[in-house]
């Protein structure tokens, strides 16, 4: 295969994971770096840094959508960005510590777990607690506009909440994805954070974490530009035609079909991982 | 509306809304010409991304990267595209350091700045 042929088929398959990554919410830099590393062949820190840069297109071209909406919490995310960063970096480093076979083990348990996250029913926790102490001090607790009007939320656990998102910085660093499963869970599940806020303040953090650890990888040599451009280019023509869409159309069996492809995905790595085929 | 009032989380939000999307334009613009550069001279020859040997060192900085860039290589212009893309959520956290300071908001200007010299210690430090 010549290097036209193969930019032009790469581009096209991350279009369409993009495209149906925006449309289920899934994300696509999630299923970037095994359709990479199983269908095309290419090395996987190859396709983790160019899994990595497309990563940030995605989250920034989305977020520049959702911060004007006012359902992001900017002080929510820099305070978090704090834990993502540091984990990035970490995990950044680590991947160059671990052995590919590894990688792809946990990159599976990854698909995984974000598959069966998608489907987890997405209502919102209204504790009628009174504040909690050390988010009033953080300035965390916020409001966003509802159906019947601005509806205040409260944000609770902030210190779980911080060391899952350093969690999430690592396996952002490690495997090249944005971690937008385990950032929602961290934010939506243990800081009940209402799940809108959630979703989107974790798009918006993406974008920062990635670039995290972008910078490890650019030293290390794992970003090719031959390669990041296809996936780059096509992830975002692909996720901005997604959003575009997303409002109009039916996605409870679109959401069905492509985590059945990401779970497939996942056990397929794992299943290289451990017969060493990476 | 008075000149301080402008700096409200609001209008911070439409600010970095518009950065971001600047910042994702603009970089996919430079890579997308360099990839037309890249696909005319070299879309004939073959692909093999399975072993990986790493990028050669004039890819791996920010200054090489911006060096080759303008000696008009057509990788160079692609990674000088995707480096675009990097500094883009920088940039970003950047600004916040202003916003935050201009809404005399003390304690957010210490952890942006935190978070900026994370980035900026992945970028250059390492």
């Amino acid at each position: 295969m010549n290097l036209l042929v193969s930019s032009l088929l790469i581009w096209l398959v991350s279009a369409v994971a993009g495209f149906l990554g925006a449309l289920t919410g899934l994300g696509g830099g999630v299923v970037l770096v095994p359709l990479l590393s199983l269908l095309f062949h290419v090395d996987i820190r190859y396709a983790v840094g160019a899994s990595l840069v497309s990563v940030i297109a995605t989250s920034s071209g989305a977020a520049s959508a959702y911060v004007r909406e006012g359902f992001s919490n900017i002080r929510i995310g820099m305070f978090l960005e704090i834990a993502t960063t540091f984990g990035a970096i970490v995990g950044a480093f680590l991947a160059a510590k671990t052995p590919s076979q590894a990688i792809a083990i946990v990159f599976g348990l990854v698909l995984l777990f974000s598959a069966y996250y998608s489907f987890k029913t997405q209502h919102d926790h209204s504790d009628n607690r009174p504040p909690d102490r050390l988010a009033t001090r953080l300035k965390l607790n916020g409001s966003f506009p509802g159906s019947k009007g601005v509806r205040e939320y409260n944000v609770y656990h902030v210190p779980a909440g911080f060391s899952l998102m350093f969690g999430a910085g690592v396996l952002s660093g490690l495997l090249g994805i944005g971690s937008g499963a385990v950032k929602v869970l961290a934010m939506d599940q243990a800081m009940r954070i209402p799940f809108k806020v959630s979703t989107t303040t974790s798009n918006f953090m993406i974008g920062v974490t990635a670039a995290a650890s972008a910078g490890v990888y650019l030293h290390r040599g794992y970003i090719d530009p031959g390669l990041a451009m296809p996936v780059m280019l096509g992830v975002l023509a692909g996720s901005l035609l997604g959003t575009r869409i997303l409002v109009k159309a039916k996605v409870r069996r679109l959401r069905l079909v492509f985590a059945a492809v990401v779970v497939a995905l996942g056990v397929e790595m794992i299943y290289h991982g451990i017969t060493g085929r990476m | 509306m008075a000149k301080e009032g402008q700096w409200t989380d609001q209008n911070i939000e439409v600010i970095i809304g518009v950065m971001l999307r600047v910042g994702v334009l603009l970089a996919a613009a430079v890579v997308f010409g360099g990839a037309l550069c890249y696909l005319v001279k070299y879309g004939h020859q073959p692909t093999d991304y399975r072993v990986f040997h790493g990028e050669p060192a004039n890819l791996r900085s920010v200054t090489q990267t911006v060096r080759s860039a303008f000696q008009l290589e057509c990788r160079g212009i692609m990674q000088f595209g995707l480096l675009l893309l990097i500094l883009t959520p920088i940039a970003r956290v950047a600004f916040s350091v202003v916003a935050f300071e201009k809404e005399k908001d003390r304690m957010y200007v210490i952890m942006t700045l935190i978070v900026l010299a994370n980035l900026c210690y992945s970028l250059i430090g390492t």
